[in-house]
């Protein structure tokens, strides 16, 4: 095929991904006047954030004081100091305003008596600069997301964005410049590659969660974002930082809430220990989440798991009255049920540390423009969400800032496209004459490969790589080994051989693309953490670690920088956190302890 | 549409949801359940496959009625699905 075969669409604006972040991003575009496609694997509104539940952060102090510098303190001291000062002064600055527009896209908050939006406390928000929690969280009963995406949906249609459904992005369109001119898609229903031939093209496209064998994430989370990114040459930044929850269930990996842990819930190992005893003797198993879950990760590495293959603990509640269980926790004992076989009445619940968000991403800047290592914006390229790193996040985000982070850099990634637009600094250019060569060799490939791998076999062996080399707690040989076993992986993803050759709804072709995405992601990961020879945040070495030289592991005078990773030659290099606000004083670095 | 395609549709509507959970439940479901179906509950099933997850999850939790008795039957099986 050559590239004239491929059709070409035109474009003001191409946005990949209709998350929070990807609709509240066309809504300014498309009310701003430009036409705009927005391309996504899923109708709209099935896309991941609907999985959010606990809420929305912004000080709008409408059940006691707050305010938004008291939230940027709680976000860098989260952060571990690793987050931008300017980003997180940004993002805080405008979480009252975007929440309340959010509010007039329709959102239905919960309310007050005099009804003002409802809010309620969450892990890490405190007032007066770490003093006392706070009441910071906005929902919508539990399901925040739903009612968020659907918001923002109706707001869409009725700004007249064009939609484009079930198409997958295959690759950014970059010129020579390096400047970046829209996406190749292929439309699942027809089996079509188009050009999608923009002036600004803005990446939304969600986690990677899926890299790990046992994940919170849906499917839909297979780095898509940062494939693309990085095979067009984009570094990836601080990719050693994912976020754990302690209990998914095993396997499965679906989420069980710490509620179940507050009403009374116990872990214990193949002993029928209650360890958390030993690791936290007050907070115990209601322990910090980092903490329950690197001493779960200790008890399965030596050797008191639970199961055939000793690689699990397990969650008690059979000493709970069984109507206490099923008036208070129903859902939890349904889940169980479905997802382990296992009645909790009856028996415990197998449990593991479970990848739950990514914290690093495309880099940016506040504005959502993709940034190069020099900090320069790449021209014609924007990215928000958590495909994206402001950086805000750092090295551990902080519960309900992520929805805050795609109404916030949705809307200033738009914003940011309306004036580059407006003053001449992106337009259109001339697609190249090879734009989509390497596109179709890979699509080439694909379906001629004979004697190849098979793509859910490489896909498992990956996710249980990632899971024992460089999960929850890790290690330096383990690490090292790990990045070895991923660069064998990397070969066997790229002979991977599909026996469903035929162009309409070919899903096995689909999900041999998504795995082209997914190891870029695991190498990105694996290779920036073995390099980060400290422990921060979410990153934690079992070879660094509490000094008093160093607390928690952390080492300001070697460490605290940002990763970037570039595919070519998998090499690192670093840049400086910014510590500089945009009005107010530095957060100056301090041990983080709650 | 023929049937491959048809099947594939499904599987992609079955296995990129929004949740999680309903990833596993519907995928399982498909794979083991759905080759054993009559064309009506087929139909049912395909009808459930393309609601959304919070309009799915509390059919499948009994706290909303379903409308006519093969969603019901179908509901049923898909609230005995385990995944493994
Ligand atoms: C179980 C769970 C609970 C959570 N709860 C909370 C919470 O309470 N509060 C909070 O702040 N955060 C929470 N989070 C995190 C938060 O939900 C996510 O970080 C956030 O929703 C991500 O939104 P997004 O817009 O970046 O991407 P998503 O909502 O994941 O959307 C990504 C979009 O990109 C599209 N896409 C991806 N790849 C391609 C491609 N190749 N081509 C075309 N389209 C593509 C998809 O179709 C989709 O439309 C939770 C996460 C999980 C897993």
């Amino acid at each position: 095929m050559s590239n004239s075969s491929i059709p070409v669409r035109k474009f003001d604006a191409v946005i990949v991904g209709a998350g929070g972040s990807g609709l509240r991003a066309a809504i300014q575009l498309s009310e701003g006047g430009l036409k705009t496609a927005v391309l996504s694997k899923v109708f709209p509104t099935r896309s991941h954030t609907v999985a959010a539940q606990g809420g929305v952060s912004a000080s709008l102090g409408n059940s006691e004081e707050d305010h938004w510098h008291w939230h940027m303190y709680d976000t860098v001291k989260g952060s571990d100091w690793l987050g931008d000062q300017d980003a997180i002064e940004y993002m805080c600055r405008m979480a009252p305003e975007v929440v309340v527009e959010l509010e007039h896209f329709g959102m239905p908050f919960d309310r007050t008596d005099e009804g003002k939006i409802y809010q309620r406390p969450f892990g890490g928000h405190m007032s007066n600069f770490g003093e006392k929690p706070v009441r910071r969280a906005c929902a919508a009963a539990d399901r925040t997301g739903h009612a968020m995406l659907h918001a923002l949906y109706q707001r869409n249609v009725r700004a007249n964005t064009q939609f484009f459904v079930e198409w997958m992005a295959l690759d950014l369109i970059r010129d020579e410049s390096g400047q970046v001119l829209g996406v190749i898609a292929l439309e699942m229903e027809t089996g079509e590659v188009v050009a999608f031939h923009a002036k600004a093209t803005i990446f939304a496209t969600g986690g990677a969660g899926r890299i790990y064998y046992s994940s919170t994430n849906a499917f839909i989370n297979t780095g898509d974002g940062l494939g693309m990114a990085a095979r067009a040459g984009i570094a990836l930044e601080d990719m050693e930082f994912w976020q754990f929850h302690p209990t998914g269930v095993a396997g499965a990996g679906v989420l069980i809430t710490e509620g179940v842990r507050g009403e009374g819930g116990i872990l214990r190992n193949s002993d029928n220990e209650r360890f958390m005893e030993r690791y936290a003797p007050n907070a115990k198993d209601l322990a910090s989440r980092d903490v329950v879950s690197r001493a779960m990760v200790t008890e399965i590495n030596e050797g008191r798991g639970c199961g055939p293959n000793k690689d699990f603990v397990l969650l008690d509640i059979t000493h709970l009255d069984p109507a206490t269980i099923m008036k208070r926790l129903p859902g939890i004992r349904e889940i169980s049920i479905q997802f382990a076989g296992i009645d909790p009445i009856q028996a415990p619940i197998p449990v593991v540390p479970t990848c739950h968000y990514q914290m690093g991403g495309i880099p940016t800047n506040y504005k959502g423009q993709v940034v190069a290592a020099d900090g320069v914006p790449v021209k014609g390229f924007y990215a928000a969400g958590e495909v994206a790193c402001a950086s805000v996040h750092g090295a551990n985000r902080l519960g309900t800032n992520s929805l805050l982070d795609l109404l916030v850099f949705g809307k200033s990634s738009g914003d940011s496209v309306i004036e580059d637009l407006a003053t001449g600094k992106v337009a259109h250019q001339d697609l190249p004459e090879n734009f989509a060569e390497r596109t179709l060799a890979r699509l080439h490939r694909l379906n001629t490969q004979t004697g190849g791998s098979d793509v859910n076999e490489t896909r498992l062996e990956l996710q249980r790589t990632m899971q024992k080399h460089c999960g929850v707690f890790r290690f330096k040989d383990m690490l090292a080994e790990g990045v070895a076993k991923i660069v064998e992986i990397e070969k066997a993803v790229a002979r991977t051989e599909i026996k469903d050759k035929s162009q309409v709804w070919n899903t096995a072709r689909v999900e041999a693309l998504e795995l082209d995405n997914l190891i870029e992601v695991a190498k990105a990961t694996l290779v920036s953490a073995e390099a980060r020879k400290e422990s921060r945040g979410a990153h934690v070495r079992d070879d660094a670690p509490d000094t008093a030289e160093n607390p928690n592991g952390r080492d300001d005078a070697n460490w605290h920088k940002h990763t970037l990773w570039q595919r070519e030659g998998s090499s690192l290099s670093y840049k400086p956190v910014t510590m500089t606000p945009l009005t107010v004083e530095t957060i100056a670095l301090k041990t983080r302890s709650y | 549409m023929d049937e491959r395609e048809r099947i594939n549709r499904l599987r992609w509507r079955c296995t990129r949801r929004a949740m999680l959970e309903m990833d596993l439940l519907l995928g399982e479901f498909l794979e083991r359940i759905f080759p054993t179906l009559g064309p009506a509950q087929a139909d049912a099933f395909i009808i459930l496959a393309d609601m959304e997850d919070l309009e799915l999850w509390p059919l499948i939790n009994g706290s909303r009625e379903c409308t006519d008795s093969v969603q019901a039957e179908v509901v049923a099986l898909l609230r005995d699905v385990r995944v493994k």
